[in-house]
Formats: structure tokens, C-alpha cells, sequence
């Protein structure tokens, strides 16, 4: 990839063009580690929110609010900087990065996800239980299907706003674009001024969530005409 | 009827001395009620009397706080466990219907067939077919809910609740969502569903229906049982104050 990034954009910018892409990758590792780990126990808390059970709901509530209030840059100093020097071990970056990222993500789309299970009509599961159905049943074959569709286009809209908060993770040095961005900016080498650096990375991260509003958009287009 | 005969009839709905609160609201007041296999009853009276509360009381989408309520020989009560059990043998309509939208009208009728009663899909499609074709709509089983009239989707909604081929059926206002042209299509189905003698509690102010099919006719008001009686009595010789005004406004 570097030879034909080089023959495109010549030596210099080639390389750094490598270097940045190289560092893209653990940026796309991290929002699909927040997604899928995040989505995941978003999902635990959606349920335990709305479980007919009252200690089960204010402890998910608890949870929801709790990393909801945190800001995503206070979670990682405290995972990747306070935990590992107050306990004195060793936490690497991408774990902490990816902790975090799980924790901020659960927490908002499990909000997003409650809303959209309360978003179907009372009488859907009145229609459910007076057939004899139970609550889990009800909830995956006849509530979920149709709050998806109202869930899709935040949900999506959200992971968009993932990928960017992926950037802060370079404060706890994870090797992600922001981090590498950064290094060659700072590095003080002709052709790398940050002007120049930064508007590129710029253009990475445009790439990376652009498809997805795009997408996010062409769905809610499609949701509102069904 | 002695006591002691009384105690041992077996009663399809049996409720006695119930009361249920709102907060402090009492929405309903000491209600005395018991239907008979096979019995049909039409509740009516008007809005906020209590009438919808007390046959969603039957199937425990609500819960009382006083009283004893027993439906089909299960005792129902708060927080009771194994409440799925009651509601497979009663089935309720509602006014709004309450298909699934995500379905079609087939797998409405199929979905708690499998879930609930772990029929074979095979089976239950059969079943669902049939029901399907006594409500006259075989042909839209594979439409789905939306595309259908208000009394095509009523037709649905009974014939799903059909399916599970309960003992007793609840009838939540069925035809008051619907625009006046297709309330027939819906009383007809039920009319159907009489004849077959099926036990029904149907709460509705549709009162040929009533004078035609209800075997009792029960007026509440203000969350008590007003009155009580065969249909031709409650209609030509009503005998508290509150049943004439209220018939009056509506006949």
C-alpha cells in the first residue's frame, strides 16, 4: 500500500499517508469494539430497564445515568491513568480504551433503545399477554421487531459519534490516528506543520463516518415511507 | 338455589366482593359477578364506569386489591405467578384491536400458537386457516394488519384470539373504533361465536346486539354493578333511575 500511496502523493506524503492509515485501523478497532461491546451490554441494560421488576430497573437506571454523567475523557483517565497507578497494575491503553468506549456507548444506546421499546403502543403488549404470551416473548417477537425500526437511525447516528470520541483515547497513548496525527505534527518536520497534518486526518475520520450518516439518513428516508 | 348448591356449581367467572383502587380513587366498588360455561353477558354503562376495568380485571392485564376473583378455576390475585396459564383460556378483543403491525395476518394468528402452546407450525397454521374462514377472511392471511378495514382487522383480532381455543372470551368494546358501516361485519362474527356457545363478556353499548344475544345484561356506573337482568327486562322495564337515563341517551 505504501509504494502505491507513494506513487500517488510522492515520497514524503506517502509515507505519512501510510503511517496515518496504518494508525486508522486500531481507530476502526476501537468504534467496533465500542459497538459490539457496548452494543451488547446496551442491550442487557435495555432489557433489565424495562423488566417488570422494580430493583432490577433502578439498578439499571443507576448504571445508565451513572456513565451517562461521566464525560468519555474522565472514564479514561480513570481506567487507564487512576486504576493502574492507584492499584498499582498494569492496564495497556487499548484496554482501557476499549473499557471505556464499552462503558460511554452502553449507556447511551441502552437509553436510545429504551426509548424506542416505549415508543410501541401499551396495547402491543396487552395484545401479547392476552394470548398467553410471556414477557420475553412478547418483547423479542412482537415489541422489539418494531422498535427497530425507530431505533436505526439514532443508533447509527450514535455510532458516528463513537469513531469521533475514539480520538481521545491517544491521552492514554493509544496508538490510534489522533495519536500518530499528533506525533507528526508535533514532530516539527517540514511538510508536517499541523495545518497541513491535521486537515488529512481530518479527511480520515470524514471518511470513516460519512457513509454512515449517509447511511443513517437513507434509513430514516425509508422508515418514514413504510 | 340453596348454598350448599350454590358452592358446588362450577362457575366460569366467578367474582365476589371486588374492589379496586387507583391510588384513592375507587374505580370499582364491591363487585359481585359470576357467569356461568356458556353464559353470554354484555356489560354497559357509561364512560368511566368502570366496565372495561372490570373485564380486564378476568385476564389480569389489571390487578384488583380486594375481593376474590376466580376465572376458569384458577384464583387470580396480585402478583400471582403462572399468569400465562389464565390468559390461554381467555381470550380478549380489544377496541383497538391490538394486531401486531410487524406481522402478517397469518403469523397474528400463528405466533402464539407456537410460543404459547408449542403447537407444530404445521398445525397451527391449519388451525389459523380455519379460524381465518369462520371470520370470512381466509383470502388476507397473507396481508398484513394495516392493509386490511377496521372490521376486516376486528375479524383478525377475534379470530386470533380464536386460536388459542380459549373456554372464555373478552370483548373490550370491539366495535367502537370502527366506522359505522363496519360494525355489522364484527357484531355478525360475534354473533357467530355465540352460537357456537361459547362463554363471552362483551362490553359494548351495541344494543340490538345485546337484546339479540347477551343471556344478562349488567349496567355499571360510577364503578358498581347498578343493575342486572335479561335482556328483554333491562330494556323494556329498567328499574333504577341511573339505567333509564343512561338508555335513554343512547337508544
Amino acid at each position: 500500500m505504501t509504494e502505491i500511496l507513494q506513487w500517488l502523493f510522492g515520497e514524503f506524503y506517502g509515507n505519512m499517508l501510510s503511517v496515518l492509515l496504518n494508525a486508522t485501523q486500531w481507530t476502526i478497532y476501537l468504534s467496533l469494539t465500542a459497538f459490539i461491546g457496548g452494543g451488547l451490554i446496551g442491550l442487557l441494560f435495555t432489557v433489565l430497564k424495562i423488566v417488570p421488576v422494580r430493583w432490577v430497573q433502578w439498578t439499571a437506571t443507576t448504571y445508565i445515568w451513572l456513565f451517562q454523567s461521566i464525560p468519555l475523557l474522565m472514564l479514561l483517565f480513570l481506567i487507564g491513568l487512576g486504576i493502574p497507578a492507584f492499584f498499582k497494575v498494569d492496564i495497556p491503553p487499548w484496554f482501557a480504551a476499549g473499557v471505556s468506549l464499552t462503558l460511554f456507548t452502553s449507556a447511551y444506546m441502552s437509553e436510545v433503545w429504551r426509548g424506542a421499546l416505549q415508543s410501541v403502543p401499551q396495547g402491543q403488549w396487552e395484545g401479547g399477554k392476552a394470548l398467553g404470551l410471556t414477557f420475553m416473548q412478547i418483547l423479542t417477537s412482537i415489541i422489539a421487531p418494531q422498535a427497530l425500526r425507530v431505533a436505526i437511525p439514532p443508533t447509527v447516528g450514535f455510532m458516528v459519534q463513537v469513531i469521533k470520541g475514539t480520538s481521545m483515547a491517544y491521552i492514554i497513548d493509544y496508538n490510534d490516528l489522533m495519536r500518530w496525527g499528533k506525533k507528526i505534527a508535533n514532530s516539527q518536520i517540514d511538510g508536517a506543520e499541523p495545518f497541513i497534518v491535521y486537515p488529512i486526518m481530518a479527511v480520515i475520520y470524514f471518511s470513516l463516518c460519512f457513509p454512515l450518516s449517509r447511511w443513517s439518513k437513507a434509513m430514516e428516508k425509508r422508515l418514514a415511507n413504510s | 338455589m340453596s348454598d350448599t348448591e350454590a358452592a358446588e356449581e362450577k362457575f366460569a367467572v366467578e367474582v365476589r366482593a371486588m374492589s379496586k383502587w387507583y391510588g384513592d380513587f375507587r374505580v370499582l366498588h364491591d363487585i359481585n359477578l359470576t357467569v356461568k360455561d356458556g353464559e353470554r353477558i354484555v356489560i354497559c354503562g357509561p364512560s368511566g364506569s368502570g366496565k372495561s376495568t372490570l373485564i380486564r380485571c378476568l385476564n389480569h392485564l389489571e390487578t384488583f386489591q380486594q375481593g376474590y376473583v376466580s376465572v376458569n378455576g384458577h384464583e387470580l390475585n396480585e402478583g400471582m405467578k403462572n399468569v400465562e396459564a389464565v390468559r390461554r383460556d381467555v381470550g380478549m378483543v380489544f377496541q383497538s384491536f391490538n394486531l401486531f403491525p410487524n406481522l402478517t395476518v397469518l403469523d397474528n394468528c400463528v405466533l402464539a400458537q407456537r410460543k404459547a402452546l408449542k403447537r407444530s407450525k404445521l398445525e397451527a397454521r391449519e388451525i389459523a386457516m380455519n379460524y381465518l374462514e369462520r371470520v370470512k377472511i381466509p383470502e388476507q392471511s397473507d396481508k398484513y394488519p394495516t392493509q386490511l378495514s377496521g372490521g376486516q382487522q376486528q375479524r383478525v383480532a377475534i379470530a386470533r384470539a380464536l386460536c388459542m381455543e380459549p373456554k372464555i372470551m373478552l370483548f373490550d368494546e370491539p366495535t367502537s373504533a370502527l366506522d359505522p358501516e363496519m360494525v355489522n361485519e364484527v357484531l355478525d362474527t360475534m354473533i357467530g361465536l355465540a352460537d357456537t356457545g361459547m362463554t363471552m363478556l362483551c362490553v359494548t353499548h351495541e344494543m340490538g346486539f345485546a337484546r339479540e344475544v347477551a343471556d344478562r345484561v349488567i349496567f355499571m356506573d360510577g364503578g358498581v354493578i347498578v343493575e342486572e337482568n335479561k335482556p328483554d327486562e333491562f330494556f323494556d322495564n329498567p328499574q333504577h333511575n341511573r339505567t333509564k337515563t343512561f338508555l335513554g341517551q343512547i337508544l
